[in-house]
């Protein structure tokens, strides 16, 4: 189907299923109940899940196909993010031209980063990345105030031009008059789920491109750029130039973390500089290898987890351990929050930490690897020469 | 939890069959319990309402942060009968009873801005869409308290700035749902001129180093358009980010700058690491122009008294309120903070506290958490009682207008509290300026929004 393999076809069904259904699988607990506190089904979750799964699906094209590992990809996210804003700011808030502006800047900014820094490969590509992705943070943060509105943030004021603006329509980020924050609440008993238009727009928008990876992972393209990963003299040997395979798959990336920095604006019309920092590209390359580097559903799962961490646990303060264990006597009662509370709250990095150094140790092919392995066991021995069945295969 | 069955969705259901049944508009209309519970954006449908206190955690103003998150545990704990009672014995609007606001028990959940608008937007969205919070409350940073205040206005719940000193944040960026009780740059730059007028003469240059977002730019441009307009000279305007810890490179500049006067448009961390920095090199030690060398720190908190130590000492700034104020208000709320956590609240947790009993007051007496309820209350109210004197919300930017306070670093200190002494209360008149002045000018209110 659409020109994909029936494996291919059948991972791209699921993870239809899983986005579309995400309301209902993310809010597994009543609400009221102890667990709630567990819940990920709000929209502005949602909504990050999605966008941040195509930051990080780009950044696999990149990184899990030609093994450039590039450490300033959150430049382009926030290029993005910026052109959006003042898509918004000049034209009105529907996020149709935000979107294909920040993917047409990013993807030439993408361009110039790229041509530059693919003369190198291997670590000197890493810090050249990272290096043009700090003095973009830099320029956005403070020399480019005017353009960016500096630390507070570029944002839509009332006074901005907005030509295609009329009072019929709303005034936040919308479609052709959809508002992207409406939200249809669905109350089954004691469970409620929510339906967000700007949600069900991130997913459609990340299925499209979740299609397009995997074409561009099958195609003879990514085939070429799985040779360079395997062995980039041997490619030289043989006659061919690997580094416009190797720059087109860093624009591409680069447009799809255009992509979602747009998406992001679109979601929530404010353009911060911290999206740029060092720390945001540094989660792309974390999500990637957590989630599985090189392998197609990684990338997504590995997001999701890590915004789970940062959006979940770190609400969860002391007064919230003190309800759940609130039926011990009170000497265990402080005793377990004295040992769990370095782990929860501000200290979800530590959690996360432990996690990802238990994954790479143990899983180093990532989540999708503990998947494979989970599958592996139920089908027991019959299953061990039977590869083809699992999500997906690595590209190594 | 309760154990009454009052969903969301057997509420409309009911309404809906009694609006149908009655059939006369008129008997629905302009009910109270209608208006009170309905209508809005997260409107508190069992018996408790929650509150969402987002405060940063980490970063520069975590300590700020730490402070404002106690205040609002404690203001949550009087609000709902505990403890003493605090400001509520004093505050001149007697509407709060003690039993939560509107009779619904407060709850609150806490996140953390990081000092980051982006993080700080996150938190404060989850808090809204996740846990049906009515109200947001708290941050240390005015870029954050912008963010989160336009977050709240699209969004539709009230925003209540915790400390944001910036002239934006009711200036060219105040929003209808958006309020601050905080003072800001123009009312300390109104407040310190004169004082350093009479200390340092007329005859001074200064040399600013400024943290480079709205806050400092601001703050910077209050504190040299007053100065100049008494006779200073501004040698150079040095904008420092907000991640910076070691100043030592932009302090170095200023000893061949010809400049006098070295004022420090810092807050939190950033004021104690630059502070120290200039101190370690000799600035107070120094004669320019046949004149001591004189620092100047517009915006001051016992924190940062704290976390500077012996430089503070004699050094001149403005704050919004100090616990050893001695009215009634601030007696009340020193006793009851310093019992619970032993030691006395700092301006931010002043203000926070403030906020939260200012939002619980005003939900009370207008019957409704309705935003727009909430902002017909507090537009034009006039109380006393909370620690700043006779203090009124005004009802073109929402700000609050009251007296400010001029401290100096104490040369004798009794104890590790004791950092700060006050100087001169200005009284509200001196800092008061029109909602059209140029430094506030831009934006607008626009319409309160009650989200639903």
């Amino acid at each position: 189907m659409l020109g994909l393999e029936k494996k291919d076809t059948s991972l791209l069904i699921i993870v239809a299923i899983l986005t579309m259904c995400a309301p209902f699988i993310l809010n597994p607990f009543p609400t009221g109940s102890a667990m709630a506190q567990f819940n990920a089904g709000y929209p502005d979750l949602m909504q990050r899940f999605v966008i941040f799964g195509i930051f990080a699906i780009g950044f696999n094209i990149l990184f899990g196909l030609t093994g450039y590992l590039s450490f300033g990809h959150a430049a382009f996210l926030g290029v993005g993010s910026y052109s959006a804003v003042w898509m918004f700011k000049l034209l009105g808030y529907n996020i149709l031209p935000g979107i294909v502006l920040s993917v047409i800047t990013s993807g030439v900014f993408a361009l110039l980063i790229g041509y530059i820094s693919l003369r190198r490969s291997g670590i000197y590509f890493s810090i050249l990345t990272l290096a043009f992705a700090q003095m973009s943070f830099a320029l956005a943060y403070s020399v480019l105030t005017p353009l960016t509105n500096g630390e507070t943030g570029l944002q839509v004021y009332n006074s901005d031009p907005q030509y295609f603006h009329s009072d019929a329509l709303p005034n936040i980020p919308h479609l052709f008059g959809q508002e992207m924050q409406s939200t249809f609440k669905l109350e089954l008993g004691a469970w409620s789920f929510d339906f967000n238009t700007g949600y069900y727009i991130c997913a459609l928008i990340m299925l499209v491109m979740f299609y397009l990876a995997i074409r561009i992972f099958r195609s003879p393209f990514g085939l070429m750029l799985k040779a360079i990963k395997t062995n980039q003299t041997r490619l030289n040997y043989t006659g061919l130039n690997p580094r416009p395979y190797t720059l087109a798959a860093f624009v591409i990336s680069g447009m799809y973390a255009g992509l979602a920095g747009g998406l992001m604006a679109s979601m929530d019309p404010l353009a911060g500089a911290e999206r740029m920092q060092w720390t945001a590209s540094g989660e792309v390359v974390l999500m990637t290898i957590l989630g599985g580097a090189g392998t197609l559903i990684g990338p997504v799962l590995g997001a999701g987890f890590i915004k789970y961490f940062e959006n979940i646990f770190s609400k969860i303060n002391d007064t919230v351990l003190h309800q759940w264990f609130a039926f011990l006597p009170d000497g265990m009662e402080d005793f377990l929050i004295v040992i769990i509370h370095p782990f929860v709250g501000k200290g979800w990095h530590l959690t996360l930490g432990l996690l990802f150094m238990a994954i790479v140790i143990f899983l180093p092919g990532g989540l999708v690897e503990g998947g494979q392995k989970i599958a592996q066991k139920f089908r027991g021995s019959k299953a061990k020469d039977d590869t083809t069945a699992t999500d997906s295969t690595p590209a190594e | 939890m309760s154990n009454s069955n009052f969903t969301r969705r057997g509420l409309l259901k009911t309404s809906a069959m009694a609006g149908g049944a009655l059939a006369a508009p008129t008997l629905f209309d302009g009910s109270v319990w209608a208006d009170g519970h309905s209508g809005y954006l997260n409107a508190p449908t069992g018996s408790t309402v929650t509150l969402g206190f987002n405060v940063p955690q980490s970063g520069p103003y975590a300590d700020e942060g730490a402070d404002e998150l106690r205040a609002y545990e404690l203001a949550v704990e009087h609000l709902n009968g505990g403890g003493d009672g605090g400001m509520m014995n004093t505050f001149s609007s007697k509407a709060l009873q003690g039993n939560g606001i509107l009779g619904k028990k407060v709850e609150f959940v806490t996140g953390d801005t990081q000092t980051k608008s982006d993080a700080a937007r996150a938190s404060a969205k989850s808090m809204i869409e996740k846990d049906g919070a009515i109200m947001i409350t708290g941050g240390s940073s005015s870029g954050v308290a912008v963010a989160v205040q336009g977050l709240c206005q699209e969004a539709g719940v009230i925003f209540m700035a915790g400390l944001t000193h910036s002239n934006d944040t009711t200036g060219k960026d105040k929003k209808a749902n958006g309020f601050r009780h905080f003072f800001n740059g123009y009312m300390s730059a109104a407040a310190l001129a004169p004082v350093l007028e009479a200390r340092y003469g007329s005859d001074r240059t200064a040399y600013h180093l400024t943290a480079d977002y709205t806050w400092g730019w601001t703050q910077q441009e209050s504190i040299q358009a007053a100065t100049e307009a008494m006779g200073w000279k501004t040698a150079n305007n040095v904008l420092t980010p907000l991640a910076t810890t070691d100043f030592s490179s932009y302090v170095a500049p200023v000893l061949n700058s010809g400049a006098d006067v070295l004022v420090l448009n810092h807050y939190g961390g950033n004021m104690v690491n630059s502070l120290t920095s200039a101190v370690q090199f000799g600035l107070r030690e120094k004669q320019v122009n046949g004149k001591d060398f004189e620092i100047v720190v517009p915006l001051y908190s016992r924190l940062m008294a704290k976390g500077a130590g012996e430089n503070v000492k004699g050094i001149f700034g403005s704050t919004n309120w100090h616990w050893s104020l001695t009215d009634e208000g601030s007696k009340a709320f020193v006793k009851s903070f310093g019992e619970k956590y032993g030691f006395p609240p700092s301006q931010a947790a002043h203000t926070c506290y403030v906020q939260t009993m200012l939002y619980a007051d005003a939900a009370e007496r207008a019957g409704t958490f309705n935003p727009c309820g909430i902002v017909e209350a507090l537009e034009g109210f006039k109380f006393d009682g909370l620690g700043n004197g006779e203090t009124e919300y005004r009802a073109e930017d929402h700000q609050c207008f009251k007296d400010v306070l001029v401290v100096k670093g104490k040369d004798n200190p009794t104890s590790e509290f004791d950092l700060l002494e006050i100087v001169e209360i200005t009284p509200r008149a001196q800092v008061e300026y029109a909602v059209d002045h140029a430094m506030f000018a831009g934006g607008e209110l626009g319409k309160c929004n009650p989200g639903a």
